[in-house]
């Protein structure tokens, strides 16, 4: 058995994204569980979506729907916290990360408790709450099966659905046995006997915590109700068997209405798991007597997310519904897997949150994608993710060096006899380098963009001298 | 100022500019069509899912096997309690007793054909969340009348505000090199009972 490495830890963190991407692709492991991972799910979503004849038509309204509400927002949060706190829920209102956090330890200290359980959230990860808790003195159990298994491996997740696809079996065998404490003598690499060894694990735990942290994939405005949407029963758990429940819900999860769920609620597990319906789905609205928890915060998340709101072609980022279809299909993640991106949002749609999100930050990340357009595809809510990469790379700074060579070819190519030379030079200039069609390696500084790039030989004859005898 | 007060106007300062929002369109499907067998689909999505089904309320004993206590809402039918086992009624039942059961008997608010899904909305039959999440085995009754083919036929049979529980087999994981596994935290066996 090999000491375990967590996978996150050999990317040197605040890595810039080609850096990054580099040491992932170094990793055969982990490509080849990337691969096999990305493979079956897109299979499954491909047959679950090609179910319903009306998949366009649910595209087009939940892209509607979520449009309506980022323009409706302000009046969409007040009605929910209106609704919700009519109920019994205390709304809460975080201006940022910092904010949700220090809210959340003083809830759980009222609640005269150290321990939570937690289920998934992206939300939490987004602002780091176990880490918070941490420093603070509490401790946050993950109870979703692969977040369990990235905590003990003091991993990060790699994923937003399943934030362990980067480890196979074997791997998470490994990290069971040499972490879980009371993991089973003799531990097999069945997913089976892992999942029972999971279950034991946490089972008092659940039976016996009085405190439980969420996220929410909806909330709706109308009736002040929460919605969780999960497979193995430890959101049911967490929601259900706890005195106090606190949830941090970005602003972007409102719906308008209840009804808004009969859309929403065929779209997401198609997308994301690849099944007709996710096993369990719960929904609360506020407090209810003798059913549940009795005291029910809820966190309200800004934390960038008003700046986003604000780009009139970047705010549609803000319909994202976290399903994870755009990772499993795009060509860049299959190969560097969630690290390389260095942010909680990877894949297609963290190419375009984490830079609206964080400002100044992730300038990188709008570049990692060949633009080809499969996520937009998939997206269940509509994203058009190429557009909105395009948008960034045009505000984002760009090197001194490419607006050097950007300057140079908008002087020559706005002068036809200097541009001609040039093509001619091109094309003698590059044969050296020439590999079967391809310019493949060339020297500094034309390196830095051959380095990730293949460059097609200039053609024998110009479209200009082509023309130009077509015209004789 | 407060961070509400300042959340809500940097939502409309953001917003300042912004075009008016677009019509939402309505196209998509709110029903299956009439030819559609409902109950052959759920029965097949169901099966699809891990879950056992059985028919008519004698099945009950059948779904039932193996249990000795098995833990009832109160306002249970009396018809339902069939055969040997001891049926313990949720008055306040602690977490231990509810963990010492053997499995959990109820009904539900209504059933989606083409997801094999069985909602629970603490309705009539149906008792509190936690009676049909700590018993390993959930065994649950639906009257034909409550199923529906779509999910946009069995929302509005919901109490929009209480608590509820969409069930779409047995708790599972695809945590694990995508493979489905059946059975972590909530019941790992689920058994459905159609009534005609």
């Amino acid at each position: 058995m090999s000491d375990l490495v967590p996978a996150a830890s050999l990317i040197p963190a605040g890595a810039p994204f080609p850096k990054a991407a580099k040491v992932a692709l170094g990793m055969p492991q982990l490509r080849r569980n990337l691969a096999h991972a990305t493979g079956t799910i897109r299979a499954k979503r491909a047959k679950v979506a090609g179910e319903l004849d009306d998949w366009e038509a649910l595209r087009d309204t939940a892209a509607a729907v979520k449009a309506n509400v980022q323009r409706r927002l302000p009046e969409l949060a007040v009605r929910f916290e209106e609704n919700a706190t009519a109920a019994g829920a205390v709304v809460h209102w975080a201006r940022d990360a910092a904010e949700a956090n220090r809210i959340a330890a003083r809830l759980v200290r009222e609640a005269g408790a150290e321990e939570v359980v937690k289920v998934k959230s992206m939300a939490t990860q987004e602002i780091e709450l176990n880490e918070h808790f941490e420093a603070e003195g509490l401790r946050a159990f993950e109870t979703d099966l692969a977040e369990l298994i990235v905590q003990l491996a003091e991993d990060k997740p790699s994923h937003i659905l399943v934030p362990a696809i980067h480890y196979n079996r074997t791997e998470i065998r490994d990290i069971f046995s040499q972490r879980m404490g009371d993991a089973p003598a003799g531990l097999t690499d069945d997913p089976a006997a892992l999942a029972e060894a999971a279950r034991l694990h946490l089972r008092r735990r659940f039976l016996s915590s009085t405190v439980a942290v969420s996220g929410a994939n909806f909330a709706v405005a109308e009736t002040g109700s929460l919605v969780v949407v999960e497979s193995e029963g430890n959101g049911r758990m967490c929601l259900t068997m706890p005195e106090t429940l606190i949830s941090i819900v970005g602003i972007e999860k409102l719906l308008p209405d209840f009804a808004d769920l009969e859309v929403f609620m065929q779209l997401l597990p198609r997308s994301s798991t690849g099944e007709r319906m996710n096993p369990y789905t719960s929904v609360w609205t506020g407090v209810q007597d003798g059913d549940g928890p009795q005291h029910v915060h809820i966190i309200l998340l800004d934390n960038g997310r008003t700046g986003v709101l604000a780009d009139e072609v970047g705010r549609q980022a803000l319909s994202c519904i976290r399903c994870s279809a755009c990772l499993n299909v795009c060509p860049v993640y299959e190969r560097t897997g969630g690290h390389a991106y260095g942010h909680v949002y990877p894949g297609p749609i963290g190419a375009i949150l984490a830079p609206q999100l964080e400002p100044g930050r992730h300038d990188d990340l709008p570049y990692a994608s060949s633009l080809c357009g499969a996520c937009y595809e998939v997206c269940p809510v509509k994203i058009n993710i190429p557009e909105v990469l395009v948008h960034l790379r045009q505000q984002g700074p760009h090197g001194a060096g490419e607006r050097a060579a950007m300057g140079a070819a908008e002087a020559v190519m706005a002068r036809p006899r200097l541009w001609r030379t040039a093509l001619r030079l091109a094309r003698l200039g590059s044969m050296p380098w020439r590999r079967k069609g391809f310019v493949r390696r060339m020297p500094w500084p034309a390196s830095r963009w051959t380095a990730s790039r293949d460059l097609p030989v200039p053609p024998k004859e110009s479209f200009r001298d082509w023309w130009k005898e077509r015209e004789k | 100022m407060s961070a509400r007060d300042e959340i809500l106007a940097r939502m409309r300062t953001a917003l300042k500019d912004a075009s008016a929002p677009p019509a939402v369109p309505r196209e998509y499907r709110r029903a299956l069509d009439l030819e559609v067998d409902i109950v052959a689909m759920l029965i097949d999505r169901l099966v699809d899912y891990k879950a056992n089904v059985h028919h008519g309320a004698a099945a009950i004993e059948e779904a039932l096997a193996g249990a000795r206590r098995v833990a009832v809402p109160a306002d249970l039918p009396a018809e339902w309690r069939v055969g040997g086992a001891e049926f313990v009624e949720d008055r306040g039942l602690t977490t231990a007793e509810l963990d010492g059961v053997d499995a959990v008997l109820t009904g539900c608010a209504a059933a989606v054909a083409v997801s094999g899904t069985i909602m629970l909305d603490a309705g009539a039959a149906q008792g509190r969340r936690a009676l049909t999440l700590v018993p390993d085995h959930h065994v649950v009754v639906v009257r034909r009348d409550q199923i529906t083919g779509h999910l946009a036929e069995a929302l509005p049979r919901l109490d929009r505000t209480a608590p509820q529980t969409w069930i779409s087999g047995p708790s599972a994981t695809s945590d694990i090199e995508l493979q489905r596994v059946e059975g972590v935290h909530g019941p790992r066996r689920l058994d459905v009972v159609l009534l005609d």
